[in-house]
């Protein structure tokens, strides 16, 4: 009996679903039809790529530990403008005018022209920025997903097109470090870098990207000093080595992240999210 | 009856879908409920914490008193030791006709370690079990968007130890923070001075 009313009710509900999952599909691009794994709410879909479990020695782990990552899926993409506009139209309380300063600094959405509205100068298409951790966190939440730890982001980062780590290429790092060097590059549109092992785009060369646990970044250990200190991460601490230059990169990120505290909004700053993976992750 | 079974599963997906976001629809009661507190209040957080004495609460439900907070863990043997020492110097300055109006908040950076119960014991073993004492067990997402709200960097670094900033902080009645103070070898004046200012 109670089935078959809401039997004739489905159609209902698939209707105001579609309603729902429609609003504002004009935030797709085409690296997001490129992909699968397709995910609705708020209107935004947002291609995943899987990423497989693997071990690798971070530059920054205690004593050159191995660290384990478990399968997860990672957005292809960063969150873009157009995809944080549907978040803060339904979602008020992220909204420009009304976000809480425990939650975000003054420059929270400083760059967009009002609540609901990015402005002409920005490109819908180009990673939002100008957001805090709390944004970040909240907006991956509300999606089924959640922020990617330090150690996932690094993972995935350390491909290039064709192998899963390529920290000891000398052009993929030359690569990073020249993105480094290019100022305001926060505005050019997402999806247009190749296309990396993984099938993530964008970890480098446009933005800096949030990460969940970034406070658990500190390169001066300040409970004491004991043995977790990395003291090889201090300048002048020792010659350059081969490697140094592979570590350099990764050492901007990993200081930057120490720099920051999670009400920051800033304008080379953006997120994208993750999600733990349905397949068994095999030990 | 497969068919009907379907049905039911994207119906009840639907439900999960629009109460994943709980926010938009609850969004004018939220504003409510949260315009009781300015912007920068801790009580503007969501999530639930249990306490030495097994009740569960949210941080608002700690409003009204003058907060004194720090984040521990309760296996700690190298710097919690000195910062509960700290804690507790503090709390020894205060007059005893105020300690009503004042709480000691001890957040445990160790969740699933540092159940209730291992509070409880560790307050009693410590003599930290006056009312004016709370120790808080949260959750791996909570306690990390607490330490972000007090800027305390913290890292596991074995299963049973975690490398940690030192950080005392202090808020009004109201969750604003109105004092930190940071490191093991301060003394804790200007920290006792910020919270006598607060409740004379």
């Amino acid at each position: 009996m109670l089935l078959s009313i809401l039997k004739k009710l489905l159609p209902l509900y698939c209707l105001t679903f579609i309603v729902i999952s429609c609003n504002n599909s004009n935030t797709s691009n085409n690296a997001n039809k490129l992909l699968n794994n397709a995910d609705t709410l708020f209107g935004v879909t947002a291609a995943m790529a899987n990423i497989k479990s693997g071990k690798y020695i971070p530059l920054y782990g205690r004593d050159s530990q191995l660290v384990t990552i478990n399968s997860f899926q990672m957005d292809i993409l960063p969150v873009t403008n157009a995809n944080y506009l549907a978040f803060v139209k339904t979602n008020k309380r992220w909204r420009k005018s009304n976000i809480k300063k425990l939650f975000a600094d003054g420059n929270y959405l400083d760059h967009w022209k009002n609540d609901t509205n990015i402005g002409n100068e920005m490109n819908a298409n180009s990673a939002i920025t100008n957001v805090s951790w709390y944004a970040a966190k909240a907006y991956c939440e509300c999606q089924g997903k959640r922020m990617s730890t330090v150690n996932e982001w690094e993972f995935v980062s350390m491909a290039n097109e064709n192998i899963a780590d390529a920290r000891k290429i000398e052009k993929y790092n030359q690569q990073i470090l020249a993105w480094y060097e290019k100022p305001n590059t926060s505005n050019n549109p997402v999806g247009n870098s190749l296309k990396n092992y993984w099938g993530v785009f964008d970890l480098h060369g446009l933005v800096w990207e949030w990460t969940s646990d970034f406070s658990s970044i500190f390169l001066i250990d300040e409970s004491k000093n004991d043995s977790s200190t990395n003291k090889k991460l201090f300048c002048g601490s020792g010659k350059f080595t081969k490697t140094d230059l592979m570590n350099y990169a990764a050492y901007m990120r990993y200081a930057f992240r120490e720099s920051l505290k999670a009400n920051y909004s800033l304008q080379n700053l953006g997120f994208r999210c993750v999600k733990d993976s349905m397949i068994n992750n095999e030990k | 009856m497969k068919n009907k079974a379907i049905h039911f599963i994207i119906i009840i997906l639907f439900f999960i879908s629009i109460s994943a976001c709980k926010n938009n629809s609850n969004s004018n009661a939220e504003t409510v409920i949260d315009s009781r507190y300015s912007g920068e209040s801790i009580f503007n957080l969501k999530g639930n914490w249990h306490t030495q004495n097994n009740e569960t609460i949210s941080l608002s439900a700690l409003k009204g008193k003058t907060l004194v907070m720090v984040m521990i863990y309760t296996s700690c043997k190298a710097a919690c030791p000195r910062l509960i020492a700290q804690m507790r110097d503090i709390a020894s300055k205060m007059p005893t006709d105020k300690l009503d109006q004042l709480n000691f908040v001890l957040v445990s950076i160790d969740p699933e370690t540092d159940n209730p119960e291992r509070l409880k014991a560790f307050a009693i073993a410590n003599n930290m079990n006056e009312p004016h004492w709370t120790f808080l067990q949260g959750t791996k997402t909570n306690v990390q968007e607490f330490a972000n709200v007090l800027s305390v960097k913290y890292k596991q670094i074995s299963p049973m130890d975690f490398s940690h900033s030192n950080i005392i902080s202090v808020f009004n009645t109201k969750g604003e923070l109105i004092h930190q103070q940071e490191g093991l070898s301060v003394n804790n004046k200007e920290t006792i001075k910020s919270i006598i200012k607060e409740i004379l």
